[in-house]
């Protein structure tokens, strides 16, 4: 299959999608290649995997673990976000200020953006050289800031404007790292593709290896979200539309950190991967703790949701920082986060809509006012905080056991320590909320069911996950982590 | 290119030291423009390689960025003065300590041995360091736009004294992400002007982690 056809689709309908202007027209537009897009990932990232090499755009290990977890949630959060669309036209969002005349209406936009969204990160997560990766990085960061701007409050405007500086200041520094690899092999084009740099690894210049290093995990770290470089991420995750947080935590991020990862894989044959694997701990660990301390006493629900984010960035970094087994552990950690804080997110959108506020304290006892939603924000809960049977309990868990494989005492206290606070600090936010009396004058109402579905499908799949995982699945993570410097526990 | 790199570092300081909005602009549009010039013109004279890459980096960065950021200066009736935390000379006199600290870092990294130029070298970090501060410490949107094309122009001019080739496709791939990302700051400087009533982002602070005890419900209906 072509790889380009992942970019090529999406973004075509996304510019398809601003003209059209009757609604039913454009949401089949949408999910239908949102659709598309899942059925060519998944035919993509079976078994045999057909890799590429020398072309800029490729598929391998890394790619087939990534790419279908975008597709899926983009998948779900389409879905959801057409439903959600579809109850603020009912019910005006209460972020929403009144509608200014347009030659675009706020939904065409809206629409055409995610399309866009979705190209530019398939564009990420195929690319194999790391100037088109660069360019479609910077691509993500633009198509999702008019996203997060989607409510037109003033709220929203800074958080849209704080994303949009600090990610392409942080991108532009991604770029200097590019031009340092560039320098590492003789500043050629055909050494700055994946393929052309490991198969050059014995003649790299180590030193400028090292600064390209430093500087795109700066620049893709901040897009990533890592502390302390995550300033713009509780804004923008909080202020966006809940679908569009969805991605920007399940989808986005990890296209951040995969472009980091590749360097990684480029770092590992010439010698210097302890010099990155020690970055990538050291900037997990700082992660995890900083995040932690946040998520404790966070008055507002979405925000504690970014701030677990930036924890369980940490922890991907963490991962993959260790090596071995961790590498393992970080990559199912992905996918299980992916899929948890999707759903949590969307689930935040429920109760959004039902409370009108995002203020935890203002919401009590949702489980008796809406059971469906109580349910799903009580499930998240169980599965964001890593306890078993959901899957993310086993990936923590072979991270954890990896730092004390490597006798690594501090680092396993640290991160024991950061993942209990964040676990206090959500269980006091969020268990308060789902449980308790409710208001008596509050009324019941009832939830779009495209609004229930895909949160409750991500649900089920990161259950699934933390019982069994499949033949396929396994040799794929294992190959991702081989990939990585890891391999299975 | 002596000459240019020389004259690229002016525009650094006088940029730091400049007090009016619409100067500023035209300064970093001089910049684009000796940059697509050194693209140009390379170590040795006239560069064929650098012709594509030169010409659409003066284009977009010399005229048209400029030209929009002008348009949006004109018509978000911002005051046109810079109002910088840190003052002109200060802020001049830290410029030099600047490139100070570039030339010192060039200097570092042994570049004459590796067949890399040197004060190029110098004049690319200075101007990312220029942008930067300029990013931190001036409070209007649309410097902290000027800020992010300067320290993406010193990028630039360390991708051209690097002697990266990338293809063309790639190149214009780069421009198009630059120009659609001050557009859309453009666009937004615009809005953030309408609903604050002015374009200072020192005042953004409204998004923070203490309890506000504000409703979402209120937004956008304070400063009315």
């Amino acid at each position: 299959m072509n790889p380009w056809l992942f970019v090529w689709i999406p973004g075509i309908a996304g510019f398809l999608a601003y003209f059209i202007s009757n609604d039913a027209l454009r949401r089949t537009l949408w999910l239908s290649v949102a659709f598309l897009h899942l059925i060519g990932s998944l035919f993509a990232a079976s078994p045999p995997l057909t890799l590429f090499s020398g072309a800029w755009l490729g598929f391998d290990s890394l790619t087939a673990l990534f790419l279908p977890i975008t597709s899926i949630l983009f998948l779900t959060a389409s879905v959801y976000g057409v439903g959600a669309l579809r109850r603020d036209a009912r019910m005006p969002h209460p972020d929403r200020l009144p509608r200014r005349s347009f030659r675009f209406s706020p939904e065409a936009i809206f629409s055409g953006c995610m399309l866009l969204f979705l190209a530019s990160m398939s564009g990420v997560i195929l690319s194999r050289h790391f100037g088109l990766q660069w360019v479609v990085i910077e691509a993500t960061t633009l198509a999702s800031a008019p996203l997060i701007y989607y409510h037109r409050s003033r709220h929203s405007l800074e958080a849209a404007w704080k994303y949009l500086m600090i990610c392409s200041v942080g991108i532009a520094l991604a770029l200097l790292g590019v031009f340092c690899l560039a320098l590492a092999g003789s500043g050629a084009i055909e050494t700055l593709t994946i393929d052309g740099m490991l198969a050059r690894a014995g003649v790299l210049k180590t030193a400028w290896l090292k600064l390209a290093f430093i500087f795109i995990l700066i620049g893709y770290g901040t897009k990533m979200g890592l502390a302390p470089l995550h300033t713009w991420l509780p804004d923008a995750h909080s202020e966006a539309p809940s679908p569009v947080s969805a991605l920007l935590s399940g989808a986005l991020l990890n296209c951040a950190f995969l472009s980091i990862l590749r360097v990684h894989q480029v770092c590992l044959p010439c010698g210097i991967g302890d010099f990155s694997r020690d970055l990538l701990t050291l900037f997990g660990l700082v992660s995890m703790g900083l995040a932690g301390i946040f998520i404790l006493h966070q008055p507002e629900y979405k925000r504690m949701l970014a701030y677990s984010s930036v924890e369980h960035m940490g922890i991907l970094s963490l991962g993959v920082g260790l090596g071995a087994a961790g590498a393992y552990g970080s990559m199912l950690h992905a996918l299980n986060h992916s899929l948890v804080k999707a759903m949590l997110f969307m689930a935040a959108g429920n109760i959004l809509w039902m409370y009108r506020t995002k203020t935890a304290s203002a919401i009590l006892g949702i489980l008796r006012r809406n059971p469906t939603a109580g349910v799903l924000w009580l499930g998240g809960f169980i599965a964001i905080a890593g306890s078993p049977p959901f899957g993310t309990f086993l990936s923590e868990f072979i991270v954890l056991r990896t730092l004390l494989d490597q006798s690594r005492w501090l680092a396993a206290a640290i991160y024991t320590l950061s993942l209990l606070t964040a676990f206090v600090g959500m269980a006091s936010i969020m268990l308060r909320m789902a449980l308790g009396d409710p208001n008596p004058t509050e009324t019941r109402e009832k939830l779009d069911p495209l609004c229930i579905a895909p949160p409750l499908i991500l649900g089920f799949l990161a259950l699934g996950l933390g019982v069994f995982i499949p033949r396929d699945l396994h040799l794929t993570l294992i190959q991702a982590a081989q990939a990585i410097g890891g391999f299975m526990p | 290119m002596m000459t240019l790199t020389v004259l690229l570092a002016l525009t650094g300081v006088l940029l730091l030291g400049s007090s009016r909005l619409s100067i500023s602009i035209r300064l970093v549009a001089i910049q684009g423009f000796l940059l697509g010039m050194t693209a140009l013109w390379g170590e040795s004279g006239f560069h064929a390689a650098g012709l594509s890459s030169g010409v659409s980096g003066m284009l977009v960065k010399g005229i048209v960025l400029p030209w929009l950021l002008l348009f949006v200066l004109k018509k978000s009736g911002a005051r046109r003065e810079i109002e910088p935390f840190i003052g002109f000379g200060a802020s001049m006199l830290i410029g030099l300590l600047l490139m100070g600290l570039s030339a010192w870092i060039a200097w570092r990294m042994h570049l004459v041995e590796q067949g890399l130029s040197p004060a190029l070298f110098t004049v690319a970090l200075d101007l990312m360091l220029v942008g930067l501060f300029l990013i931190i410490t001036r409070r209007k949107a649309i410097t902290q736009t000027l800020g992010y094309l300067v320290m993406e122009n010193g990028v630039y001019a360390l991708g051209v004294g690097a002697g990266t080739e990338f293809s063309f496709l790639l190149e214009i791939g780069v421009l198009l992400d630059v120009f659609v990302g001050v557009f859309l700051m453009g666009i937004m400087i615009f809005r953030i002007d309408r609903e604050f009533e002015h374009i200072d982002t020192d005042r953004f602070i409204e998004l923070r982690d203490t309890a506000s005890g504000k409703l979402p419900v209120e937004a956008g209906e304070g400063g009315r």
